[in-house]
């Protein structure tokens, strides 16, 4: 079967969901699709460049919060939001105040992540600093950050979050139409991160990324400078985290400093894995799966669903290393040959 | 071909085969729903059973105190289904895990109230599982019974509230303190919303009676030494410790404070955290003298309570104990299906009205639900913990105290409110 297809009909299911899918199902894929957009960001940097970032939570995190400070702003219509007037707050802090302007929010969500990831990643990496060094300080600045909106209540809504939103755009958010609006957005960026990520990948820059992952020095000697390269593609799968963590407040309708945790940015390297780390579809594929799971099962067998979610990823570890991809590519790779095989016997049969 | 090759086939062929299986069975309930909702309009009524959610963390790291609520939540729909069931149909409880995650809370609520449309969520522990399902159960008009005594400054309409707000528990005790045990304070919490807020308050309520403030830390949740903070109290020698540590963070503090030679008698620790099933997991030979105060304790002296614990241990082990959290989630099943008799009826907006100044006569005695706030009258206890891991009531307020989640009748509570 032609890959194109695959994708083509992939899309055309996602964009249809609306109308096979019920209203709670419709918000459950919503937020898979959120966390399927940071599987093609984990998969671009761990997959293609060999970076394991144990830390994507941050980046989803700062994404949320952003979207969610405007979110709330709107909630408390021109008031402070509850939790700082019961933190003892009066005035509202001056960084809250662009947020109250959605655009400022939306690039924010965006900016902030990538900013933060460039200036990470650049120190790390100019300095040489890879491997599982890397993977360890990407995990400290999740720590960082998840004490830094614990301790400052007043301006976080510490380990509350911040929740409890009525509207965006002035459009209810509780309407099944803004979630359905919603949803379309959430698809569409999905679509279109998925398709600009796969022409990275595919093109010369790809190639300049699997020689980093597979002997950086030899890129070094060729003249690549692998820092560059190593920073654009971290950034890049920041920003697409921040994106995720953006459209995943405007669905869930909460964010707590819990999901932007050591285990959250566990459970998205995760997804990538599962799904097959160096296939973009893959990753997608992955987190769908992963979370289909993960509720399908936790909603039928509320005692006995972690087991089974364990006993499902040891599964796909030992037996399916290369995750869901890996299944579908060696099918296609049998095929090839059984069709190669056949000419064969065709060709002996003529002679 | 290769043995490998052969495994991720079979593998292929056993995960397809489970799939399919799943989502043909689960689609056909889903469908046997749907053809069960067409039957009947309202909410939750299906035939001749009415469906309520329960929605605890059974696993993550709130199971621990969370799985005992959800016993004791479909005990009392046992007890309900057999003495005949509400204006003539079955409760059917429908079990869900919020799995310690507060999103996961959101998304179950959601499920419990759009896909089963029960009549009721019974739910929560943690002030954020409560923040996360709060928009949930509002936007969709559902009733979430809340059992666990919380940091106040919240009265949503469509939450009851049956643990006890902030006047119900620390205000009286920090009044109790500075009368029997001391003047001076040293304020220890967990990092998180209740300990923060919880100290906001207390710090208010000190400065306007006469007490001070000397010292206050925080520690992040599953925090375990604590050597530095007790040698801190040590050297302030405050005459109370108001402890809002949770979790596995008590079982450190309490053992090195013992290491440390610093007993009961020198310095009081008054928790607001630890109730029986706490006492279990910390050890009662560390905790005996410290002092808790609650609603509730399983030595609580009435006719109710006497045939709650024993029949509680009947069903669930001769080595369990109910606590305060326990005992409202009990009394909050068995609120609601006296609110839906008076009724008549399981809709949402008519058990409210019923249920506003609603009496029942409970394990910790008789409470009432208050309409303004939707909160309970409860009667306030302190106890001292014994060698049995067992409590000894110090002093109980005499009469149910009413619910003031937002401390609007103290005058020093205005500025935390406002």
């Amino acid at each position: 079967m032609n890959k194109r297809w695959g994708y083509w009909l992939f899309f055309a299911a996602l964009f249809l969901a609306p109308f096979y899918l019920t209203e709670f199902r419709l918000s459950l894929l919503g937020k898979f699709l959120c966390f399927a957009i940071v599987a093609v960001g984990i998969s671009l940097i761990w997959g293609h460049t060999g970076i394991l970032s144990l830390g994507h939570g941050v980046y989803f995190g700062l994404g949320a919060y952003c979207m969610a400070m405007y979110l709330k702003l709107e909630a408390s219509r021109g008031h402070l939001p509850d939790f700082m007037e019961w933190s003892g707050v009066r005035e509202l802090p001056w960084f809250w105040k662009p947020f109250a302007h959605p655009m400022v929010a939306i690039a924010a969500a965006i900016a902030l992540p990538t900013l933060l990831a460039a200036l990470l990643s650049y120190f790390t990496f100019k300095n040489r600093i890879q491997g599982v060094y890397f993977s360890l300080l990407s995990q400290a600045v999740v720590v960082v950050f998840v004490t830094l909106f614990i301790g400052k209540q007043e301006w976080t809504g510490g380990t509350n979050g911040l929740t409890n939103f009525s509207t965006v755009f002035g459009f209810s958010l509780s309407s099944p139409l803004t979630q359905i609006v919603l949803y379309w957005l959430t698809a569409a960026v999905l679509a279109l991160i998925f398709v600009m990520t796969r022409r990275l990948t595919t093109g010369r820059l790809g190639k300049v990324l699997i020689a980093i992952r597979d002997a950086e020095n030899r890129v070094r000697f060729l003249g690549f400078n692998p820092t560059v390269y190593k920073v654009f593609v971290y950034s890049l799968s920041a920003a697409f985290a921040g994106v995720a963590g953006a459209l995943f407040v405007l669905q869930v309708g909460l964010i707590s400093p819990e999901m932007m945790g050591i285990i959250p940015s566990i459970e998205m390297v995760l997804w990538a894995a599962v799904g097959g780390r160096h296939s973009l579809m893959g990753a997608i594929m992955g987190a769908i799966v992963m979370n289909t799971a993960k509720s399908f099962l936790s909603e039928n067998y509320p005692d006995l669903w972690l087991l089974l979610l364990g006993a499902l990823f040891v599964v796909v570890v030992l037996f399916v290393p290369k995750g869901l991809a890996g299944i579908y590519e060696s099918l296609a790779a049998v095929r090839i040959k059984e069709k190669r095989g056949h000419e064969c016997e065709a060709r002996v049969d003529v002679s | 071909m290769k043995p490998t090759f052969m495994w991720k086939l079979w593998l292929l062929l056993c995960v397809s085969v489970f799939a399919l299986g799943g989502c043909a069975a689960s689609s056909a309930v889903d469908q046997a729903k749907n053809e069960n909702q067409n039957d009947s309009s309202s909410a939750g009524k299906e035939g001749d059973v009415v469906k309520v959610g329960i929605l605890h963390s059974l696993s993550g790291t709130m199971a621990i105190s969370e799985v005992s609520l959800r016993d004791a939540e479909l005990m009392a729909i046992e007890e309900i289904n057999a003495s005949g069931g509400l204006l003539g149909k079955k409760i059917e409880p429908i079990v869900e895990d919020g799995a310690s995650d507060w999103p996961t809370f959101a998304e179950k609520a959601k499920k419990l109230l759009q896909k089963d449309q029960v009549a009721a969520i019974f739910g929560g522990w943690t002030s954020a599982s409560r923040k996360a399902m709060l928009p949930v159960v509002e936007q969709n008009n559902g009733l979430l019974w809340y059992p666990v005594q919380y940091e106040g400054m919240e009265s949503s309409p469509n939450i009851f509230y049956t643990g006890a707000t902030t006047n119900q528990q620390i205000v009286p005790a920090v009044s109790w303190l500075l009368k029997n045990r001391g003047k001076t304070f040293f304020l220890l919490g967990s990092d998180y919303v209740f300990p923060r807020t919880a100290n906001k308050i207390i710090k208010a309520q000190l400065k306007a009676e006469g007490g001070q403030v000397v010292g206050e830390e925080y520690t992040p949740l599953g925090h375990t030494d604590y050597s530095t903070i007790i040698s801190k109290i040590k050297q302030v020698k405050p005459a109370v410790v108001f402890n809002t540590l949770n979790g596995d963070s008590n079982v450190a503090f309490f053992k090195q404070l013992k290491d440390a030679g610093i007993t009961p008698k020198d310095v009081t620790v008054m928790s607001v955290s630890i109730a029986e099933e706490e006492i279990r997991g910390i050890g009662p030979d560390v905790l005996a003298g410290h002092l808790a105060v609650w609603n509730y304790f399983q030595t609580t002296d009435t006719p109710e309570n006497k045939a709650f614990v024993q029949k509680y241990k009947e069903k669930y082990g001769q080595d369990r104990v109910t606590d305060d959290p326990i005992e409202a989630a009990y009394t909050a099943v068995h609120l609601w299906a006296e609110a839906v008799k008076k009724a008549g009826s399981f809709d949402v907006d008519q058990v409210k009205k019923a249920a506003a100044g609603l009496e029942y006569k409970a394990p910790e005695g008789t409470v009432k639900i208050d309409g303004e706030t939707q909160h309970l009258w409860k009667t306030v206890r302190i106890g001292e913990i014994q060698a049995d891991g067992q409590f000894k009531e110090l002093w109980n307020s005499g009469q149910p105290v009413k619910p003031d989640p937002y401390l609007k009748s103290y005058p020093w509570g205005k500025g935390l409110s406002e």
